[in-house]
């Protein structure tokens, strides 16, 4: 009973924030955000193999921050940094600090388990569990105990298959597998699945690239309506991409930050020749 | 001249053949033609024109040749010895011959059986010659015929394909049509054992004792042929088994696949798959003579009665035999979950623990029940352990404490010794064998099916 009066109160504030945060964010485009996540000197090692260079950034709060730069230049590996996922890779080892809300995630104290339900991730192929529908997006909550079952968990899904705009199309086939969407669904069930655990960010690797220009149309629209909610990083190989979706960029180039910088300034006039150089196509 | 010695004259001719071939079509090639085939194509021809019909002529031959000979034989042989005289007479009469002929003689042999053994002897000398001089016949003229179908236009490459085609399909029709025998002569002779004992007594009697009088007037329990409690004994054994085997082979494979490190499990799953390697009657005396009496014993200080053949011993030492089938199909299994989907669970903040019993084995669930099926189906079938660490008697217990027999044992008791083909006794271990066979099969498909599914998943 507790959870489910917790839960709908949850979902009440959730929508009066929402809808004050969207406005917020129509109002303050241009202006000033709050750094959500602070890194400084951030080095990753595969064994003996240098992968990132000392990468300092400062990603602001509700924005989009796009990480871009040819393959293999380590933007995922500073992605995967965030959420702490390189902790599952036995060889990669990370210096440096990584801090969210002013907290060095990196931390001995901090547990990554409970970092991971703070900072959500996107990944570059759907990865829904062999599963139902309604089990993927309920599998976060379920773990982290926020609801049991029954309504508190059926509004959960409902909510976050609402805000990845996926609950038009699925809301009657919750309980078919995850695995039977096409893939677009598959992807923003995913996204789904990321927010209904609700994370102040969400990382996004590479969302679109396996998916077809109607679906990466709609993932796009997506991001666009989460940034009001959420601190989000993508990476991604698409220039237009980029340019659509986000308001800030960073430049990466064989494991080092090359510019970070607003996105529209960085696509028009990149203060840095490699910046312009891959911008303009000549390599990447 | 041996047969050895024949097969490699006709495979030397063979090559011989091979390099005709090949070198008329290089002179062909020389001459300006077109060929439609390479030139070892042609030669590949003539040598299997050369060897194949050869080598099929011996073989025919070969089965041939002592049917013959014994028909020749017996038509040769005084009218007084062969009129009127019972098949297993004149089978004794030409065994005696051959004895004869082949200097084992014993007693004194009279005239008539001297002169069959000379002429047997003669006989098979020609038969011998014979075979030798028409197989090299065969070969020279495969040569001669093959030779004469080169041309530039002949198509050698697709007649080679063809050939070798028709070998393939013949190679696995005889594995086929072996297992189409196999399972013949068992619904056959279980038929002629269900005709003497009905089906329903057999499949749910609750009373086995196959031991039938074999004299009249010998002393003996009248053969009881219920054969539930052997039944039960084999899935009881396997019940164990699996009880035994399931945890150990699971647990062990979720540690090497998801927590071992890269070079322990280099090490420890090598070690694991030994047991597979492991002979069955060496874990048979592992069972018999050291865990048998360690459960007697311990059983015995608890103050427990337990039999000497207790199930738990047979079953408890067949589940380790069957922890690397369960192993290694769960390993696989599991390490076939893509990566994706760890790294979306752990995304989300699940522990390793939550990721692997909630993502991961679901996932993996179809290939580990295939190979949980495979290990069933195999523990139904195992014969030795049981043969040497089950009991013997039938009993219909649920206590493992005590001893059960199974359908192995059962039949291995019944084919043993001396034996009646005819009497309900023998022919009681093929209906066992029909049933473990069907129930096997059964198993197999199913797992196979299992498999299947699961394969389709992922690609």
């Amino acid at each position: 009973m507790l959870d489910t009066t917790e839960a709908s109160g949850m979902v009440m504030n959730k929508t009066a924030e929402e809808a004050g945060a969207l406005a917020k964010a129509v109002s303050t485009a241009k202006a000033g955000h709050e750094t959500k996540i602070a890194a400084s000197k951030v080095s990753v090692f595969y064994g003996d193999k240098q992968a990132l260079f000392d990468v300092s950034i400062d990603i602001p709060e509700r924005q989009v921050m796009a990480f871009i730069g040819p393959s293999g230049c380590g933007k995922s590996t500073f992605l995967r940094c965030i959420n702490r996922m390189n902790d599952t890779i036995d060889i990669c080892s990370v210096k440096g600090t990584i801090e969210i809300d002013g907290a060095n995630i990196y931390d001995p104290k901090i547990d990554p388990v409970l970092l991971r339900a703070r900072v959500g991730m996107v990944f570059q192929k759907p990865n829904p569990f062999p599963k139902s529908i309604y089990d993927n997006i309920a599998y976060g909550p379920r773990i982290h105990g926020v609801a049991k079952a029954g309504s508190a968990m059926d509004e959960i899904v409902e909510r976050s298959l609402q805000r990845a705009a996926l609950w038009n199309e699925v809301k009657d086939r919750l309980d078919q597998p995850g695995t039977g969407l096409s893939g677009g669904q598959q992807q923003r069930l995913c996204i789904a699945r990321a927010i209904a655990v609700d994370p102040d960010i969400i990382l996004m690797d590479e969302p679109c690239s396996a998916l077809d220009p109607i679906a990466t149309a709609k993932v796009e629209e997506l991001i666009d309506e989460l940034r009001a909610q959420y601190t989000i990083v993508i990476v991604t190989h698409s220039m237009q991409q980029a340019a659509r979706v986000s308001q800030k960029a960073a430049f990466f180039h064989l494991g080092k930050l090359i510019e970070v910088d607003e996105t529209d300034k960085m696509f028009t006039n990149p203060s840095d020749q490699r910046t312009q150089d891959y911008i303009t196509g000549r390599f990447g | 001249m041996s047969v050895t010695l024949l097969f490699a004259i006709v495979l030397a001719l063979a090559f011989v053949g091979y390099l005709l071939g090949r070198s008329s079509a290089a002179n062909l090639k020389t001459a300006g033609n077109n060929l439609h085939s390479i030139p070892p194509y042609h030669g590949y021809f003539v040598a299997l024109w050369c060897g194949l019909p050869a080598l099929l002529l011996v073989l025919v031959w070969m089965a041939a040749q002592s049917t013959v000979v014994d028909q020749l034989l017996l038509a040769s042989l005084p009218s007084h010895l062969t009129e009127g005289a019972t098949p297993a007479r004149i089978s004794l009469m030409l065994g005696e011959i051959k004895n004869v002929a082949a200097g084992r003689i014993f007693g004194t042999p009279d005239q008539a059986t001297i002169d069959a053994a000379a002429r047997y002897q003669s006989m098979q000398n020609t038969a011998s010659l014979a075979m030798v001089v028409c197989t090299l016949a065969a070969a020279v003229a495969g040569i001669a015929f093959a030779r004469s179908r080169l041309s530039p236009d002949f198509r050698a490459r697709n007649r080679v394909d063809g050939i070798l085609r028709w070998l393939l399909i013949i190679c696995s029709i005889l594995a086929i049509l072996t297992t189409l025998g196999i399972i013949l002569s068992l619904v056959i002779e279980s038929l002629s054992f269900f005709a003497r004992v009905p089906v329903v007594e057999f499949l749910f009697g609750l009373n086995w004792s196959p031991q039938t009088p074999i004299r009249a007037d010998q002393v003996a329990s009248t053969g009881a042929f219920g054969a539930v409690p052997v039944f039960w004994g084999t899935i009881f054994i396997s019940v164990i088994a699996m009880l035994v085997a399931l945890p150990v082979g699971l647990f062990s494979a979720i540690y090497l696949v998801e927590y071992a490190d890269k070079r322990i499990r280099a090490i420890v799953k090598p070690l694991l798959e030994i047991l597979a390697g492991i002979p069955t009657i060496v874990y048979g005396f592992f069972a018999v003579l050291t865990v048998a009496p360690f459960i007697r014993d311990f059983g015995t200080s608890l103050g427990l009665s337990v039999a000497s053949n207790s199930a738990l011993a047979a079953g408890g030492v067949m589940g380790i035999m069957i922890i690397p089938f369960i192993s290694s199909f769960s390993d696989d299994a599991i390490t076939a979950v893509p990566q994706s989907m760890r790294d979306g669970a752990y995304a989300l903040g699940a522990t390793k623990a939550e990721t692997i019993r909630q993502v991961l084995l679901p996932a993996a669930l179809p290939g580990i029940v295939g190979g949980v099926l495979l290990a069933v189906s195999r523990a139904i079938g195992e014969t030795m352990i049981v043969v040497m660490a089950a009991g013997l008697t039938a009993t219909l217990t649920v206590n493992p404490l005590e001893g059960v027999t199974t359908v192995t044992v059962q039949i291995v008791m019944l084919l043993t010794g001396d034996t009646e083909f005819d009497s309900p006794k023998t022919l009681a271990a093929f209906g066992l064998g029909l049933v473990l066979f069907i129930s096997t099969l059964a198993l197999n498909i199913l797992a196979l099916q299992v498999v299947k599914r699961y394969r389709e998943r992922y690609e």
